[in-house]
């Protein structure tokens, strides 16, 4: 976790948070959560994956477009951890530089990505071809780009077995069956004469999910997986990831603009905002000490089956920054509830709880004394990103004549049913 | 709101006062029990007396679609059914929520009650006009009542023409009011969709996110005052902070130019936040109708209740979809849909008799009704035919 400019050689920025920790602790012990023995991990001992300081930017006309500004984490092996944020964010960025997808001279790239204690921007051409596939492997967003439309399932996945596995056509044709048939394909024989454009979305889908574990790779990148899908989709999506990567006892990065996905299905989340990890803890401590506003805010936006209709949304107000010209302080503090003067004026410290392991950049936290003092004060001088956050919650005008009824019996009375669904 | 206010009853029972169905569960007014047909009186205003549209509320809908079906040509003779005698009704100032997979239905439904294009049979009277039976000129003069906004906002701008423009057309096609009048008017709308007009009337689509242009896009819709919007996935390509917005957006502008709506969406979540009344299509019918808070609480198809374990729950303490719970597969081709229940290929409760015996729309609760012989059942939720003294009531 990190702040730019200051982690460079700064060591009193506590910063990588887990990844500080864990290198000086023996291998198989906790970093990025409490991490089980692995028993791949003979050759290097360490977090599978260690990324510090990085930073990627794009060449534009108006200057370097900041997408990754300083990130800094580890992913154990075996473990999962959750990138959300908004569009923007940085997070797919994040994700390709990860994998080096994002080659070319308008690029700029720094910081260090340590994969097995490799650092693979120092790897040739050929060193990380070997890498992409067999060891890390990425699912994209969309399964009908990510697929040749002109080529048959079946060669798009023997094609990485056979060149990375060395397999023979027919070996690689019946493990491309077996695979198919593991990521819950029907007819799998059937499927490999067909083309992407014969499968239904979510099957396209789990096709490149079999192709992306076919190798067996130690990380799977899933870059924003089910969001051109079903919520019914999503959800045998999610639980597929979730089952292969416990059987197979690989690592893997969810990226999502949801907190509904990741919550009950990573080991870690981290939040980036403008390019930056703004918040990262376990999981459970996210979502029960939550001290970044900008992560109340994206969990306040997020509609719920429980609440009654018509309830009124807590927005966030405006847009993330340019990233050409981010804000001189905390980059939130534009659309933040919370934000005072100082924090447009100064970049908020990285600060940790007792453990360690809860990471967040605000000066002004959710749930502590100074935030509630902070959200009061914003309220009362009217501040239009407070009243935003806050007039959430109550009902909309009821301008449905028969909805008033509603209200007169009170939200209790309409609901004699119980049973909340969850 | 309450099933017994807007829902009301054929007046051929002996509880269609009001008054006499107060009860918010189960009042007697619905007790009219499974299987009758409770749009069938003689008093309603426009009865549909066959089965499956006993959901329909008689009286003054502002759009009454009866027994839609829109079929696709898909080559060798064949077809694809992709509405299957589908009934809605909406009453004024109402927003119902219209949710399901893909290809169940839900935008083919909406785009055939605008019809584009024509809906192969059935009738979609809207204020008293059968636009089915409408056309030209005719069909032509009834389209600024009824708008619509699309799923993916940036794709459905002209690219290269200006906000104000794009947001003027509609007033320029129907020539109304003078220049003057129509600038004051565009600003007007794009104000209450939350843009500034002097910054982003010269502007052109490809300058603003996703967010910005469904707000220009709803500009445009109601840029004539239209009586009805139809929003077909208004916010599946948004994030979830923008998402927010827009959902607010609407309830907004629902209120301020008295909007009814139909909202279609196959987030359950988004459903809910902005119904009123909310029907589950799958595979081209209605499985299920109810009020919000009824349909979420107490789901009575499977494939409803599937539906809800699908939803991703922001909070770790929950386990994300349990299998069992969860959908397995995906929808069978709706070139040759199964027989009987169409459901009956994944759920978890099929028999034979759903194979043999379609299931038609029955009222289990007041203004609740489902297209299951084998409807989820939960001890808590007393049906109405048990009468006035039922659970529900004795809670109270």
């Amino acid at each position: 976790m990190v702040r730019i400019g200051r982690s460079r050689g700064g060591g009193d920025d506590l910063v990588a948070v887990p990844a500080s920790e864990t290198s000086s602790e023996p291998a198989g012990s906790p970093g990025l959560g409490a991490s089980a023995a692995s028993p791949a991990s003979a050759l290097h001992k360490g977090p599978l994956l260690e990324v510090s300081d990085l930073r990627t930017g794009f060449r534009s006309e108006r200057g370097l477009v900041r997408a990754v500004d300083g990130v800094s984490f580890s992913v154990e092996r075996g473990r999962t951890l959750g990138v959300v944020g908004e569009s923007g964010s940085g997070k797919t960025v994040l994700a390709r530089s990860i994998m080096g997808l994002l080659p070319g001279s308008r690029v700029v790239r720094e910081g260090s990505v340590r994969f097995e204690g490799m650092e693979i921007g120092r790897l040739s051409g050929d060193a990380q071809r070997h890498l992409w596939g067999a060891q890390i492997a990425m699912v994209f967003q969309d399964p009908m780009t990510s697929l040749n439309p002109v080529v048959r399932i079946g060669r798009q996945i023997t094609e990485t077995l056979r060149r990375h596995l060395d397999m023979d056509k027919r070996r690689a044709k019946d493990t491309a069956v077996a695979l198919l048939r593991s990521v819950g394909i029907p007819e799998p024989e059937r499927r490999l004469e067909q083309y992407p454009f014969e499968l239904s979305g979510g099957m396209r889908q789990r096709v490149t999910i079999a192709i992306a574990i076919s190798c067996g790779p130690k990380l799977l990148l899933a870059d924003e997986p089910t969001t051109a899908l079903d919520v019914t989709v999503q959800a045998q999506i999610l639980n597929l990831l979730g089952d292969l990567q416990r059987e197979r006892h690989m690592a893997m990065i969810l990226v999502t603009h949801d907190l509904g996905v990741v919550a009950g299905r990573t080991d870690h989340i981290a939040v980036m905002y403008a390019g930056q990890i703004v918040e990262m803890a376990p999981t459970a401590t996210l979502f029960s000490e939550m001290r970044m506003p900008y992560t109340e805010a994206l969990l306040k936006s997020i509609p719920k089956t429980g609440d009654p209709s018509h309830t009124r949304l807590a927005a966030v107000a405006g847009r993330p920054p340019d990233l050409v010209e981010p804000p001189a302080g905390c980059r939130f503090a534009p659309r933040c509830p919370y934000a005072q003067d100082n924090c447009h004026r100064e970049a908020p410290p990285v600060q940790t709880d007792d453990s360690g392991r809860h990471a967040w950049a605000c000066w002004y936290p959710v749930g502590t004394p100074e935030g509630t003092a902070a959200l009061e004060r914003n309220l009362s001088a009217g501040r239009p990103q407070a009243v935003m956050s806050v007039v959430a919650r109550e009902r909309t005008a009821e301008p449905f004549a028969g909805a008033s009824a509603h209200d007169d019996q009170g939200a209790g009375a309409s609901r004699p049913l119980g049973a909340e669904q969850a | 709101m309450s099933p017994n206010g807007s829902h009301p009853v054929a007046p051929s029972g002996n509880g269609s006062e009001p008054a006499a169905a107060s009860s918010v569960g189960a009042g007697p007014g619905s007790a009219l029990g499974s299987g009758s047909s409770v749009g069938a009186g003689p008093g309603s205003a426009l009865g549909s007396g066959s089965p499956g549209a006993d959901h329909l509320r008689p009286g003054g809908a502002l759009l009454r679609v009866e027994h839609l079906v829109v079929e696709y040509p898909a080559g060798s003779g064949r077809c694809v059914h992709a509405v299957s005698d589908v009934s809605i009704d909406v009453v004024e100032g109402e927003t119902l929520g219209l949710v399901g997979e893909s290809g169940c239905g839900k935008s083919t439904t909406g785009k055939a009650i605008m019809q584009m294009p024509r809906p192969t049979g059935g009738s979609v009277v809207f204020d008293g006009t059968d636009l089915t039976g409408l056309r030209g000129e005719a069909l032509r003069q009834q389209r600024p009542r009824l708008q619509m906004i699309f799923q993916d906002p940036i794709s459905s701008l002209n690219p290269r023409r200006k906000v104000r423009d794009i947001v003027a057309e509609p007033l320029e096609i129907w020539k109304i009011g003078t220049g003057q009048e129509r600038a004051a008017k565009v600003d007007e709308v794009l104000e209450a969709v939350g843009l500034d007009p002097v910054a982003v009337g010269d502007r052109l689509p490809h300058q603003f996110s996703g967010g910005q242009c469904q707000r220009i896009s709803i500009a445009r819709a109601l840029v004539l005052e239209p009586r009805m919007l139809i929003c077909d996935e208004p916010v599946s390509a948004l994030d979830v902070s923008v998402q927010a917005q827009i959902l607010n957006l609407l309830e907004d502008m629902k209120a301020r130019y008295r909007l009814t709506m139909i909202f279609i969406a196959h987030d359950l979540a988004v459903v809910k936040n902005v119904s009123d009344r909310v029907a589950v299509m799958y595979l081209g019918k209605l499985c299920e109708v109810a009020d919000p808070d009824t349909l979420y609480s107490a789901p009575a198809h499977h494939y409803t209740t599937a539906l809800l374990a699908s939803v991703p729950v922001a909070d770790p303490s929950v386990r994300p979809g349990l299998l069992e719970d969860a959908l397995r597969g995906e929808p069978p081709s709706p070139v040759a849909p199964p027989s009987g229940c169409r459901f009956r290929t994944r759920c978890p409760r099929a028999e034979p008799r759903c194979a043999d015996e379609e299931p038609v729309l029955r009222e289990i609760g007041a203004g609740h009704f489902v297209a299951c012989h084998f409807p989820v059942e939960r001890p808590d939720y007393r049906p109405t035919v048990a009468g006035p003294d039922s659970t529900a009531l004795a809670e109270r």
